[in-house]
């Protein structure tokens, strides 16, 4: 039985329609990696997963809870629905989305003190353990605006694993950070793929995507265009689209590593 | 050449020690409610309900467009006949002065809290807060510091307002320099006096609120 189970997803903003009815299963320890053009649909669809945005149609399943979206709901499920659904899924944003007030161990600390009523001193010990893990134990006690977008990324991802959520999302996370920065995000993420952490990425690091991922869908204008292994959609898509997408990709790296 | 003479001040300290500790006391209790009315409003105005946020918002803005003094004589003269509740000048001047203060107020807070980075909000819904979690622990913590300053100078203008409860005949200072000056027939002794005593409780505290500005923009950098 699957994990993560979406289907049949819609989801428009004004009149314009972002998802088309979207399917898809990830099982327990599958890495997926949604790639594709932006304005795509893939940062939506991920966001649907953990209803940062919610969807008009479809249905989605995470462990034993679901969610079911009928069209004519105008409001979201309450609020305690919503925050339970939301603490079994961590999300790591493009931008980091750091709490500015809070130290790096009181941003890890958070989730777990206010959220799962965790005593301070445990959850203490256990935010310096994933700190210690992200490489950034000796940064405990410094406020985000003093840590580098690497560090900051590194400290998100510790803050949504501190929640023990049994799927990580990741959206776009490196987009954001000067190039030299990237790799120690990204071996972090690897080191977590390694573990068995079920993880769903939206990504332009087509090489991440294809050491990292064991699925690979290709989406384009709403739907899923192409999907299956990376050897297959990477590096030898179908679609005129796929390949065009990932010519792209192939001759913007060859220009930067001549 | 008028001949000044301060001595009348002395033979009427207690008359207006009185005054300055009425002015004070009115103060306090105008920005704690007022605070209060403000939080919970400016909170309220951002809820989903849009009556809630409607009726608020008539609130707000018919305090902020009429004049505090209009406001004062209608609580007072205005209120007891619509309700067919008595109530004390002092009363009335309580309840105006904290709506009015709440009004503005609320503004500040709503400014608050919608100055605070979206990114940070759904970082915390993310984490599977509620959102009375998110309010307590990432919205007001961060917009509470960026409201200080403004929420300072509101209060500045609220004690500056209390000389207007004289119209009422709350004892406030003005009220009771008033007085003095009708006994002793020195109003520009008087009026001086007023002028200095509100100004000396004041300019430290808005040097103060200055540096809680600067404090503020620091943090922020």
């Amino acid at each position: 039985m699957p994990l993560i189970e979406v289907s049949g997803l819609h989801k428009s903003f004004g009149g314009h329609e972002v998802l088309k009815g979207i399917s898809l299963q990830v099982m327990r320890g599958q890495v997926l990696a949604l790639i594709g053009p932006s304005g795509g649909g893939k940062s939506t669809l991920l966001r649907c997963i953990n209803l940062l945005t919610v969807p008009d149609l479809g249905r989605i399943t995470v462990g034993d809870q679901a969610i079911d979206f009928d069209g004519r709901r105008t409001s979201l499920p309450n609020d305690r629905t919503l925050a339970r659904f939301r603490a079994s899924t961590g999300m790591v944003f493009q931008h980091f989305n750091l709490f500015s007030h809070m130290t790096a161990l009181q941003n890890v600390m958070e989730g777990p003190v206010t959220v799962l009523g965790t005593a301070k001193t445990r959850a203490s010990e256990e935010a310096r353990a994933l700190l210690d893990k992200v490489g950034l134990l000796e940064r405990a006690d410094v406020y985000p605006d003093k840590l580098s977008g690497g560090q900051k990324q590194r400290v998100a991802i510790a803050r949504a694993l501190a929640m023990r959520p049994s799927v990580m999302l990741f959206d776009e996370v490196t987009s954001a950070l000067d190039p030299e920065l990237v790799a120690e995000v990204l071996t972090v993420m690897r080191g977590l793929a390694k573990e068995g952490m079920t993880m769903i990425l939206v990504t332009h690091e087509m090489g991440f995507a294809r050491d990292v991922a064991d699925e690979v869908i290709f989406m384009r204008d709403g739907v899923v265009a192409e999907s299956g292994p990376p050897s297959r959609v990477i590096d030898q898509p179908r679609s005129e689209a796929a390949r065009a997408f990932l010519g792209r990709f192939k001759t913007e790296a060859g220009r930067r590593a001549p | 050449m008028y001949h000044w003479d301060f001595g009348i001040l002395w033979t009427y300290r207690a008359l207006l020690a009185t005054g300055l500790a009425y002015t004070l006391l009115f103060t306090a209790i105008c920005v704690v409610l007022g605070l209060l009315i403000g939080l919970v409003t400016g909170v309220g105005r951002l809820s989903k309900n849009r009556l809630v946020s409607a009726v608020l918002r008539g609130y707000v803005e018919l305090f902020r467009c009429t004049p505090v003094l209009v406001q004062l004589v209608w609580f007072y003269y205005a209120l007891p006949v619509l309700t067919g509740l008595q109530i004390s000048a002092t009363l009335a001047a309580t309840l105006c002065l904290s709506l009015y203060g709440g009004a503005f107020y609320s503004e500040i807070v709503r400014g608050g809290i919608i100055s605070t980075d979206r990114g940070e909000i759904e970082a915390a819904q993310a984490l599977g807060m509620r959102r009375y979690q998110v309010l307590r622990r990432i919205v007001l913590p961060q917009a509470l510091k960026r409201m200080v300053p403004p929420l300072m100078s509101q209060s500045i203008m609220q004690l500056k307002n209390t000389s207007l409860l004289s119209v009422l005949a709350v004892p406030d200072l003005l009220y009771q320099g008033q007085v003095v000056a009708h006994e002793t027939y020195r109003p520009l002794e008087l009026y001086t006096f007023i002028a200095i005593a509100y100004f000396l409780v004041l300019w430290p505290v808005t040097l103060w609120a200055k540096r809680l500005e600067f404090g503020a923009s620091v943090a922020e950098a």
